[in-house]
C-alpha cells in the first residue's frame, strides 16, 4: 500500500498523467478545427466508457485482450526479444481454442473449458517459440519471422476453420460447444448483458505470474540476464539459445490466451477472417505504455482499450466522425509513449521545484 | 445503422446504404451511423442505438447475422433491419437481394457478346450470396448462348485484389474475353489486369458488381454491371417504419420485380440495343415467372 | 581589453562547482591553460575530471563558478558553442560513423558543398592538408570500419583540427591503444603543440604524465589537491597526492611454491571465423600456487585461449584437463562448477548484467545453486545477505547492494568481478587484462588478489598486454605468438626487450627451456 502511495506522487505517475491530459489537449485543438465540439467530445467519451454497467462491462471486455497482447511483447521485451508476431499467436491460441470447443463433446464444463484453454494457450506458445527457435538456430531476426509467421497464422486460421469448422452457410465455425464456454452469464446479467468473461481473471493473474516468473524465479533470472547482456548470460554458463525459444514460448502463450478467451469468452465462434483482428499489434502499444511492466500493461491496456471503447460515444454523441477519433486517441498515445516530450514540458516547473529544495 | 469495418466510405456496400438513409432525413426523421472497428463493436453499436431509443437499427452486410440475432433477443421492444442476410427474430426484418435474377441477365449479355464463346467468374468467398451470382450468371448465359463455356474461380477473400489480378490474367490468357465478378476489392484486381489490356490494344471486359462500376473504372473496359440497390432497400424498409408498416420476422426478397438488383442504364454505352432488346425479354419473362432462374442456400 | 597577465592563458576555470544529486562531482575548481601547453588532468576514476572537462565542452553547466577563454568570460551552453570559442574533444568512446570514410567523418556537418554535391575533392585535399602537417598519417579515403583504433583516434583528432580547435580535451587517450601507438600519439601530440596548441589531457596513467606533460593538476573527490610543473615532481608524489596515501609500485610478494599441475592444456587446435586455426596446437601448464602470465600482443590467440578454456568455442583437436578431470568441450556451466573461475576481459560485455543490482550481479554464476534457490524460485534473501557480504569483504564502494552495476565506476565494478569469481573458491582462477582502465589504487588491490589466491595454494593464469604487469604479478611468463606459445622464461631472467622481441615472433624458443 505505501509502495502504491510512493508511486503515485512518483515523477512516472505524475508524467503519465501530464501525458495523457497533453494528448486530449492535443486532441481538442484538432476537433476545434475539424468544427466539433471538444467538450461535448469528451463528456460523451466518458460517458460512454463509465456511462452504465452494460458500457463498463463492454470497456473490460475491449481490455482483456489488450492486457494479454501487451504482456506478451513486453515479457519477450525483457528478454531482449522484439515480438511483432503476438498477432499471429492470438490467431493461432484462438483456433486451437475453436478447434477444441468445437470438435469435443460430452465432456463436463469442468473438463472442457480449461482444456480448450490450455490447448490454445500452448498452440499460441508454440507459434511464438517457431520464431525462437529459428533465431536460435539459424539467426534469423526474430522481428522477421514473427512478421512472417503473422500472415502464416491469419491463413493457417482460416484454412482450419474453413476446412475443418465451418458451418455450412456461414463464414464462421460452428459455434462452441456450451460446456466450452467461458462466458460468465451471471455477471454479464449484472452488466446488462456486456459479454463479461473468465478471461480478465486470467488476464490479471497472468500479469501476477509475468512478474513472479521474471522476477522471483531462476528461469526469470536467467531470462533478465540474457535479454540484459547475452555475452555476460553465456559467459556465466547460461544456455542463451534455449532461454530464447522459452522466453518466446512464454510470450506466445500470453498472446495465445488472449485469442482463446475471444473465442471462448466473447464470440463463441470463430470467422473466416480478412484481415488480423490487430490485437497483437496493439499489444505493442500497450507494452510501450506500459514501460514493459506488468502492471503499467494493465494500466496501459486500460488506457488504450477504454479510449478504443469509448470513442464510439465520441462519434455517437457529438458526431465527430471515426476518423478524427482515430487521430484525438493517436495524440494520446504518443504523448504518452514519448515521455521525453512530456518532462520536456514540465521542465520549468521541476527547476522550480529544484530551487525551492536548494533555498530550503 | 451500424456499418462494419469498412466505413461509410468504402465505394460498396456501406456507403450506398448510408447514401439511402440520408435521403430519408429531414421531416423529424434523424439518421446515425456508428463505424465498426472490428467484429467485436458489433454488438456495443447495435446497443447504443437502442439504448438512445432509436426506432430501427440497421445492421449492415452478411457478417453482422449472428450479432443482430443476439441483440435483437435481449432486446424485443427494438426494431431491426438486416442487408444479406436472414435473422429469424419476431422484431427483425431481413432483406436479401435476388441476386441470380440480375446475374441471369449479365449472363445474357455476356453469352450474347463474346466472341470467342469462353467467358470467366470470377468470386469472392463460396458462400451462398456469391453462389446465387454464379448460378444466375451460368443460367444466363446457357439461355442465349449454349456454346459457351464458363470458367470459374473462387479466390477467397473480398479484400485481395492481387488474387483478383492473378485470376483474370489466367482467364484472358486461356482466351475468356469477358470476366463477371462478384468478389468486392478482390475484383479491382480484375479491372485493372483487363485496363492493362485494353490499354495493350486487346479487347476484353469486366462486368461489374453491387454498384454501376462503369463510373469508377470506365465505358472502355467495364462491359454493365449487376447493381444491387442497397440504398433503394434501405429506403424502403425504413420507410416502412416511419408510416408504422414495419414487417418483423419477414424477409424481403427484392429481385428485378421490386428493382432491388438490375443493370444500369450506362450499359447502353457498350451493349448494343438489340442485344439490350433481348434483356429487357427475359427480364419481363423471369417477372411474370416464365423462366426460374436456379439460385443457392 | 585583455589583462596582459593572462595574454598566454587561454583557458581560466574559476571556482567551478558542479553537484549532482548526492554528491558534488566538482567543488570549487580553478585551473589555469596557458598556450602552447599539455596540461594533465590527474586522479582516480570517480574524482570529477570528466564532469570538469564536460562543462568546458559544453556538455554541462556548472552551479557555480565561471570560465574564461582568451580573458573574456563566456558560457558554453552547447559543444557548438565550445567549437566556436577554438575548443574541441576527443572522446574515451569515438563518435565515428563506421562505413564512412576518413574524409567524410571528418566533414560531416561542415560539408563542402559544390552547388547540391559535396565537393569530396576539396575536402579530401584539405584533411590530406592538415594530416600531413600535424604527422598524422592518415589515408583521407580508407573507411572507418577498415582502419586501426589508433588511427581512428586521429580521425578525431583530426574532426577537431577541421573545425579550427585550438584548445584540445582528450578523454583517457592511451586507455585503448597499444603500446606502439601509445608512442606515436606522445608524438602527435609534441606536433600539435609544436603548432601552438593547447592540451589538456585527462588519464591516470603517471607514466604518460612524466613523459609529455608540462603541467598536472591532480583532482581528488571533485577537489583541486594540487596543481605542480611535471619538471618538479615524480611519479611517487603524483601517485600519492592522487590516492591520498602512500603506495609501493612493486608488488610485495613472497617465493612462489609450485604445487601439483591443476591446468594442463595438450596440443589444443580452434578455429576462428574464417575456419583458419587461431590456436594452433597450443600447450600449456598452470600448477597450484602459481602464477603464470602469458605475454603477447593484442590478437595471437589470447582471447580464443580463454574461450577454448572456458567452453564459449569448440576445440578441434588436444584436450584440457583440470585437476586431472578432462574439460575439453565441456559445457561453460559444467567448467565453471568444476573449479574454473574467469576474470574477463570486458568487464562490461562478459562480465556484469550493468542493468541488474549488484546483488543480482553477484550470484551471476552461482544463483542456482541450492543456498540461492527453493525449487525454481530464487532466495533473495540469500543473496542480498550473501552480497551485503562480498561488497563489504572487496571493499566495493556502492551505495547499496541494490543499485545498478551501470552506476559504478569502473574499479568498483572490477572489484565486484573480482569478489564474485575469488569467492567461488575456484582450482583455477583466469583473470584477463584485469586492471585494464583502472587507478593506481585499484590495480594495487586486483593484484594483491591474485598473489593471494597464489598464496592460498590456487592456480592463476594472468593474460595481459602490459608487460610491466606480467613482469611484476606472474612466477613464470609464456609468451604467445600466432596461437603458440613460443617460449617460456622467468620474470627474474628476462627483460621487456627480450620479450618485446618475443612477442614479436623473432625469437623463438621450444617451451620449458628457460625454466631449465
Amino acid at each position: 500500500m505505501g509502495k502504491l502511495l510512493r508511486w503515485i506522487g512518483s515523477d512516472s505517475f505524475v508524467v503519465s498523467l501530464v501525458a495523457i491530459l497533453l494528448g486530449l489537449i492535443c486532441g481538442a485543438i484538432i476537433m476545434l478545427i475539424g468544427g466539433y465540439n471538444p467538450i461535448v467530445a469528451y463528456i460523451a467519451l466518458f460517458q460512454k466508457i463509465f456511462g452504465s454497467p452494460y458500457d463498463i462491462g463492454e470497456t473490460i471486455r475491449e481490455i482483456t485482450p489488450l492486457i494479454l497482447t501487451g504482456l506478451s511483447v513486453a515479457f519477450a521485451f525483457r528478454t531482449g526479444l522484439f515480438n511483432i508476431g503476438a498477432e499471429g499467436q492470438f490467431l493461432i491460441g484462438m483456433t486451437g481454442a475453436t478447434f477444441v470447443g468445437v470438435k469435443l463433446s460430452g465432456l463436463p464444463w469442468i473438463v472442457h473449458a480449461p482444456l480448450a484453454v490450455i490447448v490454445g494457450a500452448l498452440a499460441g506458445g508454440l507459434w511464438g517459440a517457431l520464431a525462437g527457435w529459428l533465431k536460435a538456430s539459424r539467426g534469423v531476426n526474430e522481428v522477421i519471422t514473427t512478421i512472417m509467421l503473422n500472415w502464416i497464422g491469419l491463413f493457417l486460421s482460416n484454412y482450419i476453420v474453413a476446412s475443418f469448422l465451418l458451418q455450412p452457410g456461414q463464414q464462421r465455425s460452428y459455434m462452441i460447444q456450451d460446456t466450452a464456454s467461458m462466458s460468465l452469464p451471471w455477471l454479464a446479467a449484472a452488466f446488462g448483458n456486456a459479454r463479461l468473461h473468465w478471461g480478465t481473471v486470467v488476464a490479471l493473474l497472468a500479469a501476477v505470474v509475468f512478474y513472479i516468473i521474471l522476477w522471483r524465479t531462476k528461469l526469470g533470472y536467467e531470462l533478465r540476464a540474457v535479454g540484459h547482456n547475452p555475452h555476460a548470460a553465456q559467459y556465466a554458463g547460461m544456455n542463451v539459445n534455449r532461454r530464447m525459444v522459452t522466453a518466446m514460448f512464454t510470450a506466445g502463450i500470453f498472446a495465445g490466451l488472449a485469442g482463446v478467451f475471444e473465442v471462448l469468452g466473447v464470440f463463441h465462434y470463430q470467422t473466416v477472417m480478412a484481415a488480423s483482428p490487430g490485437y497483437g499489434f496493439d499489444g505493442i502499444a500497450v507494452s510501450l505504455l506500459g514501460m514493459n511492466n506488468p502492471f503499467g500493461v494493465v494500466l496501459g491496456a486500460a488506457l488504450f482499450g477504454g479510449l478504443t471503447y469509448g470513442s464510439a460515444g465520441m462519434s455517437f454523441g457529438a458526431d465527430v466522425p471515426p476518423e478524427i477519433i482515430r487521430i484525438v486517441i493517436g495524440s494520446v498515445i504518443f504523448f504518452v509513449a514519448t515521455q521525453g516530450i512530456v518532462r520536456y514540458v514540465l521542465l520549468p516547473f521541476y527547476k522550480r521545484r529544484g530551487k525551492e529544495v536548494a533555498k530550503a | 445503422m451500424v456499418t462494419d469495418i469498412g466505413g461509410v466510405n468504402d465505394k460498396s456496400f456501406n456507403q450506398s446504404a448510408w447514401e439511402g438513409l440520408k435521403k430519408l432525413e429531414g421531416n423529424g426523421v434523424t439518421v446515425k451511423y456508428l463505424q465498426s472497428k472490428s467484429d467485436a463493436d458489433y454488438i456495443p453499436n447495435m446497443n447504443t442505438f437502442v439504448k438512445d431509443n432509436y426506432d430501427l437499427v440497421w445492421g449492415i452486410g452478411f457478417l453482422m447475422g449472428d450479432q443482430l440475432k443476439t441483440v435483437a433477443t435481449q432486446n424485443p421492444n427494438s426494431k431491426f433491419a438486416i442487408i444479406d442476410n436472414v435473422v429469424d427474430a419476431k422484431n427483425v426484418e431481413s432483406v436479401t437481394f435476388a441476386e441470380n435474377e440480375g446475374s441471369f441477365l449479365a449472363g445474357v449479355v455476356a453469352g450474347l457478346m463474346t466472341k470467342t464463346n469462353k467467358i470467366g467468374f470470377v468470386g469472392g468467398v463460396d458462400i451462398p450470396v456469391i453462389k446465387r451470382f454464379d448460378l444466375g450468371f451460368e443460367a444466363g448465359v446457357k439461355a442465349v448462348n449454349p456454346n459457351a463455356t464458363i470458367t470459374k474461380n473462387y479466390t477467397g477473400a473480398f479484400d485481395k485484389p492481387d488474387l483478383g489480378k492473378a485470376a483474370a490474367a489466367t482467364m484472358y490468357n486461356a482466351g475468356v474475353d469477358i470476366i463477371f465478378h462478384a468478389s468486392g476489392a478482390t475484383g479491382n484486381g480484375v479491372f485493372n489486369e483487363a485496363k492493362d489490356r485494353v490499354k495493350a490494344g486487346k479487347k476484353v471486359w469486366v462486368i461489374g458488381v453491387d454498384k454501376d462500376q462503369s463510373l469508377e473504372y470506365g465505358d472502355d473496359v467495364t462491359l454493365t454491371s449487376m447493381v444491387k440497390r442497397v440504398d433503394e432497400a434501405v429506403i424502403r424498409v425504413t420507410k416502412d417504419v416511419i408510416n408504422g408498416q414495419f414487417k418483423g420476422g419477414t424477409t424481403q426478397v427484392l429481385g428485378l420485380k421490386e428493382d432491388g438488383v438490375g443493370l444500369p442504364d450506362t450499359s447502353k454505352k457498350n451493349v448494343p440495343a438489340d442485344i439490350l432488346a433481348k434483356v429487357d425479354d427475359y427480364k419481363k419473362k423471369i417477372i411474370s415467372g416464365e423462366i426460374k432462374v436456379p439460385t443457392a442456400q | 581589453m585583455v589583462p596582459l597577465s593572462t595574454a598566454d592563458t587561454v583557458v581560466e576555470l574559476k571556482g567551478i562547482t558542479k553537484r549532482f544529486p548526492g554528491i558534488v562531482a566538482n567543488d570549487s575548481i580553478s585551473l589555469q591553460l596557458k598556450r602552447g601547453e599539455i596540461h594533465a588532468l590527474l586522479g582516480e576514476n570517480g574524482a570529477g575530471k570528466s564532469t570538469l572537462m564536460n562543462i568546458l565542452f559544453g556538455l554541462y553547466q556548472p552551479d557555480e563558478g565561471q570560465i574564461f577563454v582568451r580573458g573574456e568570460p563566456v558560457t558554453i551552453d552547447s559543444p557548438n558553442k565550445a567549437f566556436d570559442l577554438g575548443i574541441g574533444m576527443v572522446h574515451q568512446h569515438f563518435k565515428l560513423v563506421q562505413p564512412f570514410t576518413v574524409t567524410e567523418n571528418i566533414i560531416l556537418g561542415l560539408e563542402p558543398s559544390k552547388g547540391l554535391n559535396i565537393d569530396y575533392k576539396s575536402a579530401h585535399a584539405r584533411v590530406a592538408k592538415l594530416s600531413e602537417q600535424y604527422g598524422l598519417k592518415i589515408d583521407p579515403k580508407a573507411r572507418i570500419e577498415n582502419i586501426s583504433v589508433g588511427m581512428q583516434q586521429r580521425v578525431e583528432i583530426l574532426k577537431t583540427l577541421y573545425r579550427g580547435a585550438d584548445i584540445l580535451i582528450f578523454d583517457e587517450p592511451t586507455a585503448v591503444l597499444t603500446p606502439q601507438e601509445i608512442h606515436e600519439l606522445i608524438e602527435i601530440f609534441r606536433g600539435l603543440v609544436a603548432e601552438g596548441k593547447s592540451i589538456i589531457l585527462i588519464t591516470h596513467k603517471l607514466k604518460e604524465i612524466m613523459e609529455i606533460a608540462d603541467t598536472v593538476t591532480i583532482i581528488r573527490r571533485g577537489k583541486v589537491i594540487d596543481t605542480l610543473k611535471v619538471a618538479e615532481t615524480n611519479p611517487k608524489e603524483l601517485a600519492e597526492k592522487m590516492v591520498g596515501r602512500g603506495v609501493s609500485f612493486r608488488t610485495e610478494k613472497k617465493e612462489a611454491q609450485p604445487g601439483p599441475v591443476v591446468l594442463d592444456v595438450k596440443d589444443v587446435t580452434c578455429l576462428g571465423g574464417k575456419g583458419l586455426p587461431v590456436l594452433n596446437g597450443i600447450s600449456l601448464q598452470v600448477r597450484a600456487g602459481e602464477i603464470v602470465g602469458i605475454a603477447g600482443v593484442d590478437g595471437n590467440g589470447q582471447s580464443e585461449l580463454i574461450e577454448a578454456l572456458t567452453g564459449l568455442r569448440s576445440i578441434q583437436s588436444g584436450s584440457v584437463t583440470l585437476k586431472g578431470k578432462d574439460i575439453t568441450n565441456e559445457k561453460p556451466r559444467r567448467i565453471s562448477e568444476a573449479g574454473l573461475s574467469l576474470i574477463p576481459e570486458d568487464r562490461h560485455k562478459h562480465g556484469l548484467v550493468l542493468d541488474f543490482t549488484m546483488s543480482e550481479n553477484m550470484v551471476l554464476e552461482t544463483y542456482f545453486h541450492p543456498e540461492f534457490s527453493k525449487g525454481i524460485f530464487l532466495n533473495y534473501d540469500a543473496i542480498d545477505k550473501y552480497a551485503e557480504r562480498l561488497i563489504q569483504e572487496f571493499d566495493v564502494r556502492t551505495p547499496s547492494i541494490y543499485n545498478k552495476a551501470r552506476s559504478l565506476s569502473g574499479g568498483n565494478q572490477q572489484k565486484a568481478i573480482i569478489a564474485r569469481e575469488i569467492d567461488k573458491d575456484p582450482e583455477l582462477l583466469i583473470a584477463a587484462q584485469p586492471t585494464r582502465g583502472l587507478d593506481v589504487g585499484a590495480i594495487e588491490f586486483v593484484h594483491k588478489r591474485l598473489i593471494e589466491q597464489r598464496d592460498h595454494g590456487k592456480a592463476v593464469l594472468l593474460v595481459s598486454f602490459e608487460l610491466d604487469e606480467i613482469l611484476n604479478v606472474a612466477d613464470r611468463i609464456a609468451v604467445i605468438y600466432e596461437g603458440q606459445i613460443v617460449g617460456e622464461v622467468l620474470p627474474k631472467d628476462t627483460n621487456d626487450q627480450e620479450l618485446g622481441l618475443m612477442m614479436a615472433g623473432s625469437k623463438r624458443m621450444q617451451g620449458g627451456e628457460a625454466r631449465g
